[in-house]
């Protein structure tokens, strides 16, 4: 199927893009690795903050997955849709919403719940709601266990690619470019996110019609 | 009310080492109040450009609707904590100034941005709602934190204990409520800043509002019931862990100044007087394991003085004590600034060595008995009190009072204001500008610097 490639490729660059923003993980790991100077601190923070993401993405990814097993596909989309533009609507009200009670000591556990919270908050799952709906899988029947496996790959291939990514831009800026970069190359997307939040909400409401 | 910007706040640096290369300050806020309380208080905007005609000079004023508010000190809505990786909000904007009234219990919130030489009131917060929410009266220190604004507060609204922190929204300045879910043995506050690198949050010890609105009570200091002690807290969990007395015989251990690099776990305290010979000195604490240690690493003796020349307080003693009331510390963690404000001595120490610090330069403005002058004025009185670092840490910039009943014990004969500015030589030693001595008709105390300072800002990276 020639529209079966896309789903995919959105996934790794959903992942790349929460890979590369300051605020979803690199720049913890950065800090740690200041403080501890030394870059395993940096490498070692790593993992847990990608297990948290995929938490909260595994989050969404089931849900849909169970929505889609049990309720017809015209109701998941709306469903989808209606919490994308809600929950974008949210976030332009309050972009600045993090999680409270973390500090720069945390443990893995620690980390990998703060992760957790910070990608909830961001939604991050949330978007991966439409494209999951566009994957071939969801479009006829499949068994349950068809459709987790494949929910799984795809949560699987977005934290791999995000894991990637961040783990190139905290060694780079751990190694070569400073925290300086930051006062330069932080570019606030709230903004820019609710939007896109709010537009593919409208997107899948209107594949849903 | 918060604004958002598409960049992070340029006044924002990720490290202290990145900060000190800030650009220079040329306009700094100072608040003034009026020890009569009969006309409003004030925050003024100085010119502080040395190429500027109007150096040294007030540019703008602005007022507030209320008088005997007692400005004494305040702090910014946000700042390069707001990089912080754990609660990052690197887009909210540098431009509040929340200016508390120690007395009146008011927080006063000036915008600077749309003219920064004249600051627009904006916003107040009732004492009643720092009552209401967190059961805090009589605001003091302000620090902008990775979550939030925090406030020291000295005491309860009745006056008694205890007094702590509260935190206030950075978005829409809601006051929060209180920040300790467990005080432990914590009873008297005063000032609080923190290590971000370690977790970690430290309050020192005053008095309860009742113990110093009416001026020092000489039974109480000679009993050591004010401020003693230093607290430990665990800064995320807001609990307290560990509580660090100095002996009875330190009597208000003031101001607190952690080491800027959020990699090291050390600073310095400042205690006002010992029972035991009036001297002021300088404490370090650091961390040792897992437990906080404090030793003393400088002492300022009491200078012998005729008791015609001390006023009532002090005759008894034949001798005037330094009383050290403030202290700061430049970004590079190098130099450490005290005044003593009963000798009129600024001094500086190098504290690359924080357990042997080496004195540096010392000057003299005003003072109980010697009355310095400066090259642009007659004999002064008051002493150096508030002191403020800039970035680029060449700069200090002084005032003279200290809390308006205690200034008249000390200085009955009424402060007479001023504010100036002194050079810091970058291997060390200190000169008088010159240029920037200004007197003010109201009393001055604490200075911010725009953009940020040497006590303004904290850092989460080294």
């Amino acid at each position: 199927m020639t529209s079966a490639w896309w789903p995919w490729a959105a996934l790794a660059l959903l992942g790349a893009y929460h890979g590369v923003n300051p605020g979803m993980g690199w720049l913890f790991a950065v800090a740690r690795g200041m403080q501890e100077k030394s870059r395993r601190a940096v490498l070692s923070s790593l993992l847990p903050i990608a297990i948290g993401h995929e938490a909260s993405i595994l989050m969404v990814v089931i849900a849909v997955s169970l929505t889609e097993e049990f309720v017809p596909p015209f109701f998941v989309r709306l469903l989808a849709a209606l919490v994308l533009v809600t929950f974008g609507l949210y976030k332009l009200l309050r972009p600045r919403l993090h999680p409270s009670g973390f500090g720069m000591r945390v443990g893995f556990i620690g980390l990998a719940g703060w992760s957790f919270l910070m990608s909830s908050a961001h939604g991050a799952g949330l978007m991966l709601a439409p494209v999951l709906l566009g994957l071939p899988v969801y479009a006829g029947y499949h068994s349950l266990s068809e459709i987790s496996l494949q929910a799984v790959a795809a949560a699987s291939l977005h934290v791999a690619a995000m894991l990637f990514v961040m783990g190139v831009v905290s060694v780079v800026v751990y190694e070569k470019v400073g925290v300086g970069i930051l006062r330069r190359g932080w570019f606030n997307l709230d903004l820019g996110w609710s939007l896109v939040l709010v537009a593919s909400g409208a997107v899948t409401l209107f594949t849903a019609l | 009310m918060a604004t958002t910007l598409l960049r992070p706040d340029q006044t924002f640096y990720p490290s202290p080492r990145l900060a000190a290369k800030a650009p220079v300050e040329t306009l700094a806020y100072m608040v003034t109040f009026d020890p009569t309380r009969k006309k409003p208080d004030g925050l003024l905007t100085l010119d502080v450009d040395p190429k500027s005609a109007g150096f040294g000079k007030e540019v703008g004023r602005a007022e507030v609707p209320n008088v005997g508010d007692e400005f004494h000190h305040f702090g910014w809505n946000v700042c390069s904590s707001a990089l912080c990786p754990y609660a990052a909000h690197p887009h909210l904007e540098r431009r509040y100034l929340l200016v508390p009234g120690l007395r009146s219990s008011r927080i006063y919130i000036f915008d600077v941005k749309p003219n920064p030489k004249q600051p627009k009131l904006v916003h107040t917060i009732e004492a009643k709602e720092i009552a209401e929410r967190a059961g805090y009266s009589r605001p003091h220190t302000i620090h902008c934190g990775p979550d939030g604004i925090y406030v020291s507060a000295l005491g309860a609204p009745d006056g008694n204990a205890p007094g702590g922190i509260f935190v206030i929204d950075h978005d829409t300045f809601a006051v929060k409520g209180r920040w300790e879910l467990d005080r432990g043995p914590q009873q008297l506050a005063y000032d609080f800043w923190w290590h971000l690198g370690y977790d970690t949050a430290i309050t020192s010890e005053w008095g309860t509002p009742n113990m110093v609105e009416a001026g020092v009570n000489p039974e109480l200091l000679l009993a050591g019931e004010y401020g003693h002690k230093l607290h430990i807290w665990d800064l995320p969990k807001r609990r307290h862990r560990q509580e660090i007395d100095l002996g009875k015989e330190q009597q208000m251990v003031l101001e607190l100044r952690p080491a800027h690099d959020p990699s090291k776990a050390y600073g310095f305290v400042g205690v006002v007087v010992s029972l035991k010979d009036l001297s002021s000195s300088i404490w370090t604490w650091h961390l040792d394991g897992s437990t906080y240690k404090v030793e003393k690493v400088i002492e300022i003796p009491a200078e012998p003085a005729d008791p015609n020349d001390l006023p009532p307080l002090l005759k008894g003693f034949k001798a005037v004590p330094p009383l050290v009331t403030d202290i700061n510390l430049s970004l590079d963690d190098r130099w450490l600034y005290v005044s003593a404000w009963g000798t009129g001595e600024f001094l500086q120490f190098d504290v690359s060595d924080p357990f042997k610090p080496k004195k540096t330069g010392s000057l003299h403005l005003g003072g109980i008995v010697r009355k310095a002058a400066h090259p642009k004025s007659g004999p002064l009185n008051g002493g150096p009190q508030m002191v403020e670092i800039s970035r680029d840490g060449n700069r200090a910039y002084l005032t003279n009072s200290l809390y308006a009943s205690w200034d008249e014990q000390f200085y009955p004969e009424g402060i007479k204001s001023w504010a100036t500015s002194i050079h810091a030589k970058p291997e060390g030693g200190l000169s008088l500008d010159e240029g920037f001595f200004s007197t003010f008709e109201q009393r001055t105390h604490q200075v911010h610097l725009e953009g940020g300072d040497a006590s303004s800002d904290s850092y989460c990276y080294s």
